[in-house]
């Protein structure tokens, strides 16, 4: 119906302006910015794709437009559909799904129809309807429990359709389905879509798996993370259906990439990729393992000490929003540098790759209290106590000044793993104190 | 405290049920002094109400077992009755304090209090009360027995789901917001759902122990005033009194039987009916059976006869809840002035309570009885904590044994649960029988009468634990020849431990409250007595001496949340960041 309801103006469907969005303590200066000064415009007739990594705010920016959350400041415009009577022209599906474990598939489906009051009777008609659209004819009266991921997330669909929004929501959508299931749900949306068998007249999408995006995307806004900014708009003008292997699909792919990992003017500093400065820099949770497995990936013979980082993703099975914080954490700790796409060594980073494992430690305890402020200032503290003793809460508050109790959580719980890794203190679970033991 | 489900407890849930619960303390004091305050204005009222209790006559109850149905159906009524408002109350208040951070400071911390409280010395003041809200009639003291009944279930109902409010999942939440389900859609599909495991354990709980408040608040003396409602309770009260064993006997058969129906006819049904609601996205491996359900779900005639009804039910627009919000105030300068105000006022009337108390205490009262009454406390606690230590030592070591052999758990699991039910004081006369013939020491063989009742939840906690213990550790454990000594501490004590927790805590509240009526018996117009605190406010009571009985009840909530705070809680977070597997 997309092609029918054409109204006289092609009037934009969403209009996000100068969005700003801060989370943390008061909501003042201290906190986390997680969105900053973002502009988006949805047109009819376009699926657009908002590309970025974890935590670069789109999953925020993709609420503020349903109505969930409302922004620090800044305007967000929702049309509604010409001459439908609905409140809101949006519905969004979850990437976990959210389906009411104690309702039914129908159940499920008529949710949103019911909060508007609509009958008995047109509700069933209706979801009975989205039902059979959505592929799930013989399963409406199942409860989601029964059912496996793919199907389940099809309830969610229809449960968005069948509200008969102008503007389709979808937070990640495919991210919590394998592979296969993932791609047979992609193809029938696309589908859907390009028949106008749906009735809604925009897709607006969240995403960190780049291949997706151009997949299925008209359009898509690039996020830069730390603080979520539009760092590129891309069209996307292959015919549908793409194909993965055709090399203008590659060739976007990889330019995409580049333009993620990138460092705008502003951000050379090695220490930019992540949010914040000094102490309330928000660490990613990434284990020792993974840090020394990258270290001597990149080390070994094809690559002898640089790579291209979608070819290492390639190689190491990982999407970009999984390499991306490991090559970063190394960039911090300077045992790589990244610059566009390629990612190479530092002498440490290879000296780190060839040593023995008390000498790998010494050196990760050495770059780690150069270059991690919050682990130098910990031992800091544990040197200047006579006790050798400091309770983590105190820590824990300090962290709360600069970003979320969450972000404070995995930043402290990283700077743990780390340093009990190097051995530069100890850490109590027990009493949930830090001390320094001599471990000799 | 809210009860974990033993057979499926929730990680997440413990955790932040440890972590909540440490958070209160100035707030505890506030709501002590306001809830003691209030009783003592409770207390005025009954005072000048009650004058007119003198010429009430109440039918006897006799001791005939022909009546006994009877008698049982009035007292099983009351207990559904109180059910009935505790659920009432638990949605109001549970509601409330969820949604509005003033109400969640005043709110939390009572609850907190109340549920530590030895809801039996309340009797005194609620009883004198309601009869005289309605004086010379049945109606007045019908109220009090269902309120006492109510002040023995609510607490814990409402802890559960006010827990469950602020633990909605947040994707669902979302989802309900995003499609604009409105309060009442919210209630309905949203928040009962996902609270209705946690309420349904709680309500069976708080079934249970509430049979051992009907027992003593169905006849009881307070002052000059006896009364006796017809019911199970005042039959055994009766009984004991003349010392007839075979009337005791049929009561606690007829109490059995009772007990054993609404399990199986009601509790069972809906266990495993909310077993749907367990938020978990895949089955479960053992969900709970029940035959009453299966006859049900496979009934023909009845949902056809309620069709109709559902249908019309469908039909009707949905009720739009009142609306009621406050509008926002955006300025942060006045949101903040006003929290001020609010916390001020709080303050002011919780000063309020305790001047009221302490004068009310102090009118008669010295220095010297509060000291006298601390000294009691001591004697029960120290009795208190001497039968946790003893129960659990015998307990801990057969829970243990028959948690590891699944057959034998899956038959002891409800005879254990159907103890815990059963009101414990039915005995007490009998035993002092024995007492009296042996001519024991009472200071020390009451007191086991203290923990008889409550015993089974360290028993049906420890099995749920044994239970629990993961198959691969089980195997590690025998492959590497763990025995006797280690291997109790390394893989059954930890394993337990945060069960056995929840079950020690639980029966060291029910020995506080049983205390009152354990530590005075009466058999044959025998009185035998422990010294102690629970007889010091059962003797206060029948001597209708209001200000020593507040002055025994303000005195054992302070050991009792003193106890919870210092040793169970600290376990309770312990056994949550530790011992979780």
């Amino acid at each position: 119906m997309s092609t029918t309801f054409a109204p006289p103006a092609e009037a934009n469907l969403v209009e996000v302006r100068n969005v700003r969005h801060v989370y943390g303590k008061g909501g003042g200066g201290a906190g986390l910015l997680v969105l900053d000064d973002v502009d988006l415009t949805l047109r009819p007739n376009e699926i657009v794709g908002l590309l970025g990594r974890s935590g670069s705010g789109k999953s925020t920016l993709l609420r503020t437009i349903s109505g969930l959350i409302r922004p620090t400041s800044g305007t967000v415009k929702v049309q509604d559909m010409p001459g439908d009577d609905t409140a809101h022209g949006v519905a969004m599906v979850f990437q976990s799904f959210a389906l009411f474990p104690w309702l039914t598939v129908q159940q499920n489906v008529e949710l949103g129809l019911e909060a508007r009051g609509v009958l008995a009777d047109e509700r069933r008609t209706r979801s009975l309807a989205a039902i059979d659209l959505i592929g799930l004819d013989g399963f409406e009266n199942a409860y989601p429990k029964e059912l496996s991921g793919g199907m389940r997330q099809r309830v969610g669909l229809a449960r968005a359709l069948v509200v008969q929004p102008s503007i389709l929501l979808m937070d990640e959508p495919f991210s919590a389905l394998d592979v296969l299931t993932a791609e047979t749900l992609r193809t029938d949306l696309l589908d859907l879509w390009v028949e106008g068998r749906m009735p809604i007249r925009s897709i607006l999408m969240v995403t960190h798996n780049i291949e997706e995006a151009v997949l299925m995307c008209d359009r898509i806004l690039v996020f830069s993370s730390n603080p979520g900014r539009v760092i590129a708009e891309i069209k996307v003008d292959l015919p549908q259906p793409r194909k993965r292997l055709d090399p203008a699909f590659r060739a976007l792919v990889d330019d995409i990439y580049a333009r993620m990992t990138a460092r705008t003017g502003r951000e050379t500093a090695r220490d930019g990729a992540f949010p914040g400065l000094g102490l309330g820099m928000a660490l990613p949770r990434i284990s020792t393992n993974t840090l020394a497995g990258m270290i001597e990936a990149l080390a070994a013979s094809p690559n002898d000490g640089k790579a291209e980082l979608p070819v290492l993703a390639n190689e190491l099975n990982l999407e970009a929003d999984e390499l991306l914080p490991i090559a970063e954490t190394l960039q911090l700790m300077r045992f790589a540098e990244i610059e566009g796409r390629m990612i190479r060594l530092t002498p440490a980073g290879r000296r780190y790759a060839e040593a023995d494992v008390d000498a790998r430690k010494q050196l990760f305890a050495q770059q780690l209290l150069a270059y991690v402020p919050l682990a130098a200032h910990i031992r800091r503290v544990l040197d200047d106590r006579a006790s050798r003793q400091a309770p983590a809460s105190r820590f824990r508050d300090e962290l709360e000044d600069f970003m979320s109790e969450d972000y404070a959580e995995e930043t402290l719980d990283a700077v743990i793993t780390w340093g009990r890794y190097a051995e530069v203190f100890a850490f109590h679970d027990d009493n949930d104190r830090f001390s320094l033991e001599d471990p000799g | 405290m809210t009860f974990l489900p033993p057979d499926r407890m929730n990680a997440g849930l413990l955790i932040r049920y440890a972590r909540r619960r440490f958070a209160p303390n100035r707030a505890d004091i506030i709501a002590l002094f306001l809830i003691a305050g209030g009783a003592v204005l409770v207390t005025q009222a009954a005072r000048t109400m009650g004058q007119s209790l003198t010429g009430l006559n109440m039918a006897p109850v006799t001791l005939d077992p022909a009546k006994l149905p009877m008698y049982a159906a009035l007292t099983t009524l009351r207990m559904f009755a109180a059910l009935a408002c505790s659920l009432v109350f638990t949605f109001v208040v549970a509601t409330l304090a969820a949604k509005s951070k003033k109400a969640e400071l005043v709110i939390i911390p009572a609850l907190d209090i109340l549920q530590s409280v030895p809801v039996l010395g309340f009797l005194t003041f609620t009883v004198t009360f309601f009869m005289g809200l309605f004086p010379g009639s049945e109606a007045g003291v019908e109220c009090a027995a269902i309120f006492a009944i109510f002040t023995a279930q609510a607490w814990n109902m409402a802890f559960s789901f006010y827990q469950s409010l602020k633990t909605l999942p947040p994707d669902l939440d979302e989802a309900a917001r995003q499609f604009g389900l409105t309060p009442w859609q919210r209630f309905w599909k949203l928040e009962l759902p996902f609270a209705t495991p946690a309420l349904v354990w709680n309500t069976m709980m708080s079934m249970s122990g509430s049979w051992f408040f009907i027992v003593a608040s169905e006849a009881i003396t307070v002052g000059k005033t006896t009364v006796a409602l017809p019911g199970i309770g005042a039959w055994l009260a009766v009984a004991n009194d003349r010392g007839d064993g075979w009337a005791v006997l049929w009561a606690v058969l007829t109490m059995g039987v009772v007990i054993v129906l609404y399990d199986q006819l009601l509790f069972r049904p809906i266990v495993a009916w909310a077993d749907k609601f367990r938020i978990e996205q895949t089955a479960s491996q053992d969900p709970p059976r029940s035959w009453f359900y299966d006859l049900i779900q496979r009934m023909r005639l009845l949902p056809r006869l309620v069709q109709p009804v559902s249908v019309v039910l469908n039909r009707l627009p949905a009720p739009q809840a009142p609306n009621i919000r406050l509008p926002e105030i955006r300025n942060p300068h006045v949101a903040r002035g006003l929290d001020w105000l609010w916390l001020g006022a709080v303050i002011v009337l919780a000063l309020w309570g305790g001047w009221a108390v302490v004068t009310f205490v102090s009118h008669t009262l010295t220095v010297h009885d509060a000291v006298q009454v601390l000294g009691l406390g001591g004697l029960t606690l120290a009795r208190v904590l001497i039968l946790i230590v003893v129960a659990s030592i015998i307990w801990v070591p057969i829970g243990v044994w028959i948690g590891l052999r699944p057959i034998w758990a899956e038959r002891i699991q409800p005879v254990a649960q159907f103890f815990a039910a059963f009101p414990a004081n039915v005995l007490f006369p009998a035993v002092v029988g024995v007492i009296v013939a042996l001519h024991a020491d009472p200071n020390i063989w009451l007191s086991p009468l203290m923990i008889l009742g409550t015993q089974w939840y360290i028993l049906f906690n420890v099995i749920a634990g044994a239970a629990a213990i993961p198959n691969d550790l089980k195997e590690a454990a025998s492959m590497f020849k763990v025995r006797s000594w280690q291997w109790w501490r390394t893989v059954a004590l930890p394993g337990i431990f945060p069960y056995y927790i929840t079950g020690a805590l639980t029966a060291s509240g029910g020995s506080w409250n049983a205390s009152i009526v354990a530590e005075v018996v009466n058999w044959r117009h025998q009185n035998i007595e422990a010294a102690g605190l629970g007889s010091y406010i059962a003797d206060a009571t029948a001597a209708g001496d209001y200000p020593k009985v507040a002055l025994g009840i303000a005195v054992m909530s302070i050991f009792v949340i003193l106890l919870n705070r210092t040793l169970w809680r600290p376990l309770y977070g312990f056994a949550a960041r530790r011992l979780h597997l």
